[in-house]
C-alpha cells in the first residue's frame, strides 16, 4: 500500500517536472543544446556513441542499429527518408544531427528551420570521408577533445588496411549480392558503398560494368566468375548454402572454393567509424593465407 | 372498373411523392452526417499528434501570451497540423470526386483516375524528378528546389490528360470506351518507362520512388494548400454543369445527346476536372490509391447514383476518410509514421467488402 502510493507520488512529481521540458524545447535548448539529440543515420549515430555523446541521445532512426543494447532502449523516428516534422519534434530535441541521407526535403527544411540546431552530415564513402564525419559530428557536440583519438585511431586503422593492401600480389574478384529471391539475383555495381569498401579491402568489384545496385542473370553471374560472393546476414534472408547451390553461382570459383561470406550491413556498408575494421575482416576473409597480422 | 383504376394511379402518384420525400430527406440526412464526420476528423486532426500539443493551446497560441512556450505550440498547430489537415481534405475530397466523375463518365463502377492513365502520367513526372533530378536535370529541379516534385507530378498529369483530349478531337466522337482504351494504352506506357526509369536509378533514389508511391502527407505545408487551392476551385466552378451533364450519361451516351447535352463538351469537362482534381492532388501527396473507388460507392450505396448529391456527398467524405486515416498514419508509430496510402487501403477495404456484401451484388 505504501508503495503503491510512493509510486503513485514519484510518478505525479514525474508529470509535473517532465511536462515544461515536452512543451519547450526552445527554453532547454538554452539551457543544454547536448542534453536531448535526435540522430539520423547509423554512421552518425556510433560515431556520438564513440565520441561519448551517447547519453545526450532520445531518439535514432532505423538505420541506426549499433550498438545495439544502446539503440534498442532509444526511442525510434522511423526510417531516414520518410521522417516526420511531428514526430521528430515530439521529441523535444535541442539538437538534431543527420546523415546527408535524411528526408523527405520538406521535413528536413522544416527541422532546419526550427528553434534548435540541425546539424548535416555528409561525407565521401573513404577514408577522408570517415573522418571528416568524426570532425563533423564532433564539432556538433562540443568535444573536439574527444575525437582526436578517435580519428587517430582511425586513421592508424586505414593504414594498416592500407598497408595489408600492398601485399595483395593477385588480386581477387568478389561479387555482393544484396538479395536473392526466385533465381533473380540483384548485385551491387559501382558508385556503391560495396564498391568503396571492396577497392579498401583489395578486391575487384566482379560486376563494376553497371552502376547500382542492379539485377543480374545467372549467365552474366558465370561470365564475371567471382572468387568470392559477399551476402547480406539476414534473419530468414537468404544463406550461403542457398547461393552456393543457386544457378550461376555454383559453377563459380567462389561457390567450389566455399569463399562465400556473410557480413553485417550496418557494419560493412555505413562507412562509420568502424569501417577500416569492417574493410579488414573482409581483405581477411577473401584472402585467408594473407599474413595474420595484416591490417592489425 | 374505371374508379378503381384511376384510383389507384392516385395511389401510385401519392407513393411516388413519398418514395421522393423520403429518399430527399435520406440524402439530406447522409449529407449532413458526412460533413458532421468531416468536422469531427478536422478537430481530432488538429487535436492529436506526436507532440503533447492538444487544441486547448490554440488560444494561447492565437493570443501568444508565452512567446517561448507559445512558439512551439504555434509551430506545431498552425504550421503543422492545421496545413496538413487542410491538405488531407482536399486531397481526399478532389480523389474522391475525380472517382465519381469517371464512373459517371465510364458508367462504370469500378473506373478510377488511374485508369485513364493521368495518375499513372503524374506519378511518371514524379520519378522522372526523383531519379533524374540528381543527374542531367540537375540545374532545373534545383531551381525548383522543393517543389519540383509537386510542379512535375501536376504537368505530367495535365500532359497525359492534354494526350486524352487531342485523341478525342482528332476523332470527332470517339467513343467514351475508345477514349478508356487509349488512357489504359497510356497508362501501361508509362508505367513501362517508370520501371525503366526505376531500373536505372541508384539505392537512394529508389527507396524514394518507393516510398513517394505510398503516398504521404508528411511533407504538408501552407505552400502547398495554397498551390493546391486553385484547382480545387476550379472543380468547384465546373460541379454544377459536371452533375447534370453526368446525370444525362447515366442514361446512355445516345440518350444523353437527345436528351439535349452536349456529350463532347461534356468528356473533355470531365477530363479537365479530372486532371486538375488528381495531378494537384497527387503533386500534393504522391500516390493515394482507393479513395477514387472506394468513396464514391459507398456514396452510391447510401443516396443512389444522383450526382447532385453523389458529387458534394463524396468529396465531404473522401475528405473525413484521408483526415482521419492520415491520423492513424502518424499517431500509431509514432514518432515515426506509416505512408499514408498504405493506411488507407488497410481501413478501407474490409469497410468496402462489408458494404458490399451486405448490400449483395447490384452495385
Amino acid at each position: 500500500m505504501l508503495l503503491l502510493f510512493k509510486m503513485t507520488w514519484r510518478l505525479l512529481l514525474l508529470a509535473i517536472f517532465a511536462a515544461p521540458v515536452v512543451t519547450g524545447p526552445a527554453v532547454a535548448a538554452d539551457a543544454d543544446r547536448l542534453s536531448r539529440i535526435v540522430s539520423i543515420g547509423g554512421d552518425v549515430t556510433e560515431i556520438l556513441f564513440e565520441l561519448g555523446a551517447g547519453r545526450g541521445i532520445v531518439a535514432v532512426d532505423t538505420t541506426s542499429q549499433y550498438p545495439a543494447s544502446d539503440v534498442k532502449a532509444l526511442k525510434n523516428v522511423g526510417y531516414m527518408r520518410a521522417l516526420s516534422t511531428e514526430g521528430v519534434l515530439s521529441m523535444s530535441p535541442t539538437l538534431i544531427i543527420a546523415s546527408g541521407g535524411a528526408g523527405p526535403p520538406e521535413v528536413v527544411a522544416a527541422l532546419k528551420a526550427a528553434a534548435f540546431p540541425f546539424v548535416e552530415v555528409n561525407a565521401a564513402n573513404s577514408p577522408e570521408g570517415v573522418v571528416e564525419k568524426v570532425r563533423t559530428v564532433a564539432h556538433a557536440v562540443g568535444r573536439e577533445t574527444e575525437s582526436r583519438a578517435l580519428i587517430e585511431r582511425i586513421e592508424a586503422q586505414f593504414a594498416n588496411l592500407a598497408r595489408a593492401r600492398g601485399t595483395i600480389s593477385s588480386p581477387r574478384k568478389a561479387l555482393f549480392v544484396l538479395s536473392y529471391q526466385g533465381g533473380r539475383a540483384v548485385v551491387a555495381g559501382s558508385k556503391t558503398s560495396v564498391d568503396a569498401m571492396f577497392h579498401l579491402a583489395g578486391i575487384v568489384n566482379a560486376a563494376s560494368e553497371f552502376e547500382g545496385f542492379k539485377p543480374i542473370s545467372p549467365e552474366a553471374i558465370i561470365t564475371a566468375a567471382p572468387d568470392a560472393i559477399v551476402i547480406m546476414r539476414r534473419e530468414g534472408g537468404t544463406t550461403a548454402h542457398e547461393i552456393a547451390s543457386a544457378q550461376g553461382f555454383a559453377s563459380s570459383p567462389a561457390a567450389k572454393s566455399g569463399r562465400i561470406i556473410e557480413v553485417d550491413g550496418s557494419y560493412a556498408l555505413q562507412f562509420g567509424p568502424r569501417a577500416a575494421l569492417a574493410g579488414t575482416d573482409l581483405m581477411r576473409q577473401v584472402y585467408p593465407e594473407l599474413d595474420a597480422s595484416a591490417g592489425q | 372498373m374505371m374508379l378503381s383504376l384511376s384510383s389507384g394511379a392516385m395511389v401510385d402518384v401519392d407513393a411516388a411523392h413519398l418514395i421522393m420525400r423520403a429518399r430527399h430527406r435520406r440524402r439530406r440526412l447522409v449529407l449532413g452526417s458526412a460533413i458532421a464526420l468531416l468536422a469531427c476528423a478536422a478537430v481530432i486532426s488538429i487535436s492529436v499528434g506526436a507532440t503533447g500539443v492538444s487544441i486547448g493551446a490554440l488560444p494561447r497560441v492565437l493570443l501568444g501570451s508565452d512567446v517561448a512556450i507559445a512558439s512551439q505550440d504555434r509551430l506545431v498547430l498552425l504550421d503543422i497540423r492545421l496545413p496538413r489537415t487542410l491538405l488531407a481534405a482536399l486531397v481526399g475530397a478532389m480523389l474522391a470526386v475525380a472517382g465519381a466523375m469517371m464512373q459517371g463518365l465510364f458508367r462504370n463502377p469500378l473506373a478510377d483516375p488511374g485508369l485513364i492513365g493521368v495518375s499513372s502520367g503524374a506519378a511518371l513526372a514524379a520519378v522522372t524528378v526523383i531519379v533524374l533530378g540528381h543527374g542531367i536535370a540537375r540545374d532545373v529541379v534545383s531551381m525548383l528546389g522543393i517543389h519540383a516534385l509537386p510542379i512535375a507530378a501536376f504537368v505530367g498529369g495535365v500532359a497525359v490528360t492534354g494526350i486524352l483530349v487531342l485523341i478525342s478531337r482528332a476523332r470527332e466522337g470517339i467513343s467514351i470506351s475508345g477514349l478508356l482504351l487509349a488512357g489504359l494504352v497510356i497508362g501501361a506506357l508509362a508505367q513501362a518507362l517508370m520501371g525503366l526509369i526505376a531500373y536505372v536509378s541508384d539505392e537512394r533514389e529508389l527507396r524514394d520512388l518507393t516510398l513517394w508511391t505510398m503516398g504521404s502527407l508528411a511533407g504538408s505545408s501552407w505552400t502547398k494548400v495554397m498551390g493546391i487551392l486553385p484547382f480545387a476551385a476550379l472543380v468547384l466552378l465546373l460541379l454544377p454543369s459536371l452533375m447534370r451533364g453526368l446525370n444525362g450519361l447515366l442514361l446512355g451516351e445516345a440518350e444523353a445527346f437527345y436528351l439535349g447535352i452536349d456529350v463532347e463538351r461534356m468528356k473533355w469537362l470531365v477530363i479537365v476536372a479530372t486532371a486538375a482534381s488528381v495531378g494537384a492532388a497527387v503533386a500534393a501527396a504522391g500516390i493515394i490509391g482507393f479513395v477514387g473507388v472506394i468513396v464514391p460507392h459507398m456514396v452510391r450505396l447510401l443516396v443512389g447514383p444522383d450526382h447532385g448529391t453523389l458529387l458534394p456527398a463524396s468529396a465531404v467524405l473522401g475528405a473525413a476518410l484521408v483526415i482521419l486515416a492520415d491520423i492513424v498514419a502518424r499517431t500509431v508509430v509514432a514518432p515515426a509514421e506509416l505512408p499514408l496510402g498504405i493506411v488507407i487501403a488497410l481501413m478501407g477495404a474490409p469497410v468496402f467488402l462489408h458494404l458490399v456484401l451486405r448490400r449483395g451484388a447490384h452495385v
